[in-house]
C-alpha cells in the first residue's frame, strides 16, 4: 500500500520536474548546444588541428567524450539546485512537506528530473559532435550507459544538497562557480593527465570528476588515464555519501522546517 | 471521535522565541472550529506543527488518533492545508497544480484529473485549469489553496486565515461552501482575524494569546457572557429637527452621534423595550437600528486584554 503511493508520489515529482525544464527549453536544452558547438569549433577543430593526437586519438575524438561529459555534470547539478531552490523559495516546497512523502522519494524526484535533463543533454551534445567527428564507434556501451547515470546521479544530488543549503539565489551559484567548473575544467575533458609533470598527476588524481571523463571516454573511446574498475567504485562512493548526507538532512528539515 | 487532539504542546524557535507554552486542544470531528488570536499569538505555529511544516519542541498531537510521532504518514493522509499564504508554483497550471498534490498523496493521475474536474467546478476555477497559476487573481488564488486542500478529500481541513483580502461577495460564496463541505463530514479549523466570520461559521472556538489558550468554548456559551451592547438608533421627529440634542433617555448611558443617531448601551437586565417607549413618549421615530460593534470582536478583545493583566502585572 505504502510502496504503491511513494511510486504515484514519485512519479509525480518526477513529471513536474520534467514538465519544468521542458516548458524553459529555451534556458534548459538550447544552451548547452551552442556553447558544446563552440567548443567543437574552437577548441576541436581551429585548435585542435595544430595539436594532433591525444591519448592515441585526434584531438577532436578525445575531447567529445570529456564534453558530452562537462554538459551532464552541469545540467545534473543546476537543474536539481535551481528547481529545488525556488520550491523553497516560493515555499512549494510545502506541498510535499505537508503530504506523506518521504525524503527518499523527494531525492529520487529531483534526481530523476536531474537525470531526464542530463541525458537529453548529453544527447543532444552527442548529435553536435557528430557534425565534427565521423565514425564513432562505441568501445563499450554498458560502461558509458552506467558511466552517465552514475555522474549524473552524483551532480543531481550534490545540486539537491547545495539547494537545500542555501538561502539566496547566490548560494546555489556559488558551487559551480568556485568548485564545479575548476574541477571540471582540471579533471581530463581538454587533456590526458599524462601530459601533466610528476606530482601533478597525482595531485589531479585527488580529483573526483577525472574519474568520470575517464570512465565515460573509455566506453566511448577505449583509452582512459585511470583504472575502470576504481574509477567506478569512486563514482559509486561518492553517490551513497551524497545520498546519506541529502537523505539526512531532509529527514532533518534542514533547511525547511523551522 | 476527536478530530484533533493536543495535549502540552510547546515550541521554542531557535533564538528562544517562546511560541506555544503548553498548550491542550480537542476538536470533535464533524466540528467547525474557530481558533482566533492575535498576530504572534501562535495560531499558525500550532498549525505548522499539526501539518509537520514546524517541528514541535514538546507535547503530543494526534489526528483522528494518529500520533505525530509515531503514525505521521497516515496522519498526514487525513489533513489538507490551505495555508495563510501563496505557496504554489507560479509557473504551473490550475489543474496541474492540484493533479500533482493528488500526486504526493498517493491518488493516481487518473483518479487525481476526475477529481480535479469535481473540485475546480465546485469552485468556479474550471474555466481556469489551463491558466498558469500567477495569472489568476487574489480571491482566485485562495480557491485554489482550497481545491488543492481537497483533493485528496481528507476528513480534516484546516484553512489559515482564508478569506484574508477576498471582497465580500467572494467571502460570503466561500462561507457557503465551507458550510456545504462541513455538513458533509469534513471537520473544520479556522483560523481568521475577521471575528465575524467565527461567528457565522463557527460552533465552537479557541482564544489563544502569547501562546496560551485564553478561552476553549463554544460560541453560544461564549456569546452568553456578553452583559451589554451597544445599539446605533437613527432617529426622526415630525419637522426634521436635530432631534438627538434636546431628547433624553432616562437610565442608560447613551451619546449623540449627529442631531439623528445616537448610540445607547443596553445591558441584558435592561432590554430595549424601555428604550422604544421613552423615545415614543418624546414623539420620537427610530428608523432603523444596528448593532455598534461586532459582539466576538467586543469579547474577543476584553479576554485578551483579561489574559495579559497578570503577565503585565508581573513585569
Amino acid at each position: 500500500m505504502q510502496s504503491s503511493i511513494s511510486f504515484i508520489a514519485l512519479q509525480t515529482i518526477w513529471i513536474k520536474e520534467c514538465t519544468r525544464f521542458l516548458r524553459i527549453w529555451v534556458q534548459t536544452l538550447v544552451p548547452p548546444a551552442i556553447t558544446m558547438t563552440l567548443y567543437f569549433v574552437i577548441f576541436g577543430s581551429i585548435v585542435g588541428e595544430r595539436i594532433g593526437d591525444m591519448g592515441g586519438r585526434p584531438y577532436m575524438e578525445f575531447i567529445v567524450p570529456g564534453l558530452i561529459m562537462m554538459s551532464v555534470i552541469t545540467n545534473s547539478y543546476s537543474n536539481v539546485a535551481s528547481s529545488f531552490f525556488s520550491a523553497k523559495f516560493q515555499r512549494n516546497i510545502e506541498e510535499m512537506l505537508v503530504a506523506p512523502v518521504s525524503p527518499a522519494v523527494i531525492i529520487g524526484g529531483y534526481v530523476g528530473g536531474g537525470l531526464a535533463r542530463a541525458l537529453i543533454v548529453a544527447v543532444i551534445v552527442t548529435c553536435v559532435s557528430f557534425l565534427f567527428v565521423q565514425n564513432v564507434a562505441i568501445h563499450n556501451f554498458a560502461i558509458l550507459v552506467a558511466t552517465v547515470i552514475l555522474t549524473s546521479t552524483l551532480f543531481s544530488l550534490g545540486g539537491l544538497i547545495n539547494a537545500i543549503h542555501a538561502k539566496t539565489f547566490d548560494d546555489i551559484s556559488i558551487v559551480p562557480t568556485f568548485v564545479l567548473t575548476p574541477l571540471t575544467y582540471l579533471g581530463g575533458v581538454f587533456f590526458s593527465i599524462q601530459l601533466l609533470p610528476g606530482i601533478w598527476q597525482h595531485i589531479a588524481q585527488a580529483n573526483p570528476v577525472l574519474y568520470m571523463v575517464n570512465a565515460f571516454r573509455y566506453g566511448f573511446l577505449g583509452v582512459s588515464d585511470v583504472n575502470i574498475a576504481v574509477a567506478l567504485a569512486v563514482i559509486i562512493g561518492f553517490n551513497l555519501v551524497l545520498f546519506i548526507t541529502a537523505y539526512t538532512l531532509l529527514n532533518r528539515g534542514v533547511g525547511i522546517r523551522s | 471521535m476527536k478530530a484533533l487532539s493536543i495535549r502540552g504542546l510547546k515550541k521554542t524557535y531557535k533564538g528562544g522565541h517562546v511560541a506555544l507554552k503548553g498548550i491542550d486542544l480537542d476538536v470533535e470531528e464533524g466540528d467547525f472550529f474557530a481558533l482566533l488570536g492575535p498576530n504572534g499569538a501562535g495560531k499558525s505555529t500550532t498549525i505548522g506543527i499539526i501539518s509537520s511544516l514546524v517541528n514541535k519542541t514538546e507535547g503530543k498531537v494526534s489526528v483522528f488518533g494518529y500520533d505525530l510521532d509515531t503514525q505521521l504518514v497516515d496522519l498526514k493522509r487525513q489533513i489538507g492545508l490551505v495555508p495563510q499564504e501563496f505557496n504554489f508554483n507560479q509557473f504551473e497550471t490550475v489543474q496541474q497544480i492540484v493533479i500533482n498534490q493528488a500526486g504526493y498523496y498517493g491518488v493516481p493521475r487518473e483518479v487525481a484529473k476526475e477529481r480535479s474536474e469535481k473540485y475546480l467546478k465546485q469552485l468556479s476555477l474550471w474555466d481556469k485549469r489551463n491558466n498558469p497559476a500567477r495569472m489568476l487573481s487574489g480571491g482566485m488564488k485562495r480557491r485554489l489553496m482550497i481545491a488543492r486542500a481537497l483533493l485528496h478529500e481528507p476528513k480534516l481541513l484546516i484553512l489559515d486565515e482564508p478569506t484574508a483580502g477576498v471582497d465580500i461577495e467572494l467571502r460570503r460564496s466561500m462561507w457557503d461552501y465551507l458550510e456545504d463541505i462541513n455538513k458533509q463530514g469534513i471537520t473544520i479549523i479556522l483560523t481568521t482575524h475577521y471575528l465575524e466570520e467565527a461567528e457565522s461559521l463557527c460552533r465552537n472556538i479557541a482564544i489563544i494569546d502569547q501562546g496560551t489558550i485564553i478561552e476553549n468554548t463554544s460560541i453560544k456559551r461564549l456569546l452568553t457572557t456578553l452583559n451589554m451592547e451597544t445599539f446605533v438608533l437613527d432617529l426622526s421627529v415630525e419637522n426634521d429637527a436635530p432631534v438627538a440634542e434636546t431628547m433624553t433617555l432616562e437610565g442608560f448611558k447613551w451619546r449623540a452621534m449627529d442631531g439623528h443617531t445616537i448610540e445607547v448601551d443596553v445591558e441584558k437586565s435592561q432590554g430595549l423595550n424601555r428604550v422604544f417607549e421613552q423615545l415614543s413618549a418624546q414623539q420620537i421615530t427610530v428608523l432603523s437600528m444596528r448593532n455598534k460593534a461586532n459582539r466576538l470582536e467586543e469579547l474577543f478583545v476584553n479576554l485578551v486584554e483579561k489574559g495579559r493583566k497578570p503577565a503585565a502585572a508581573g513585569a
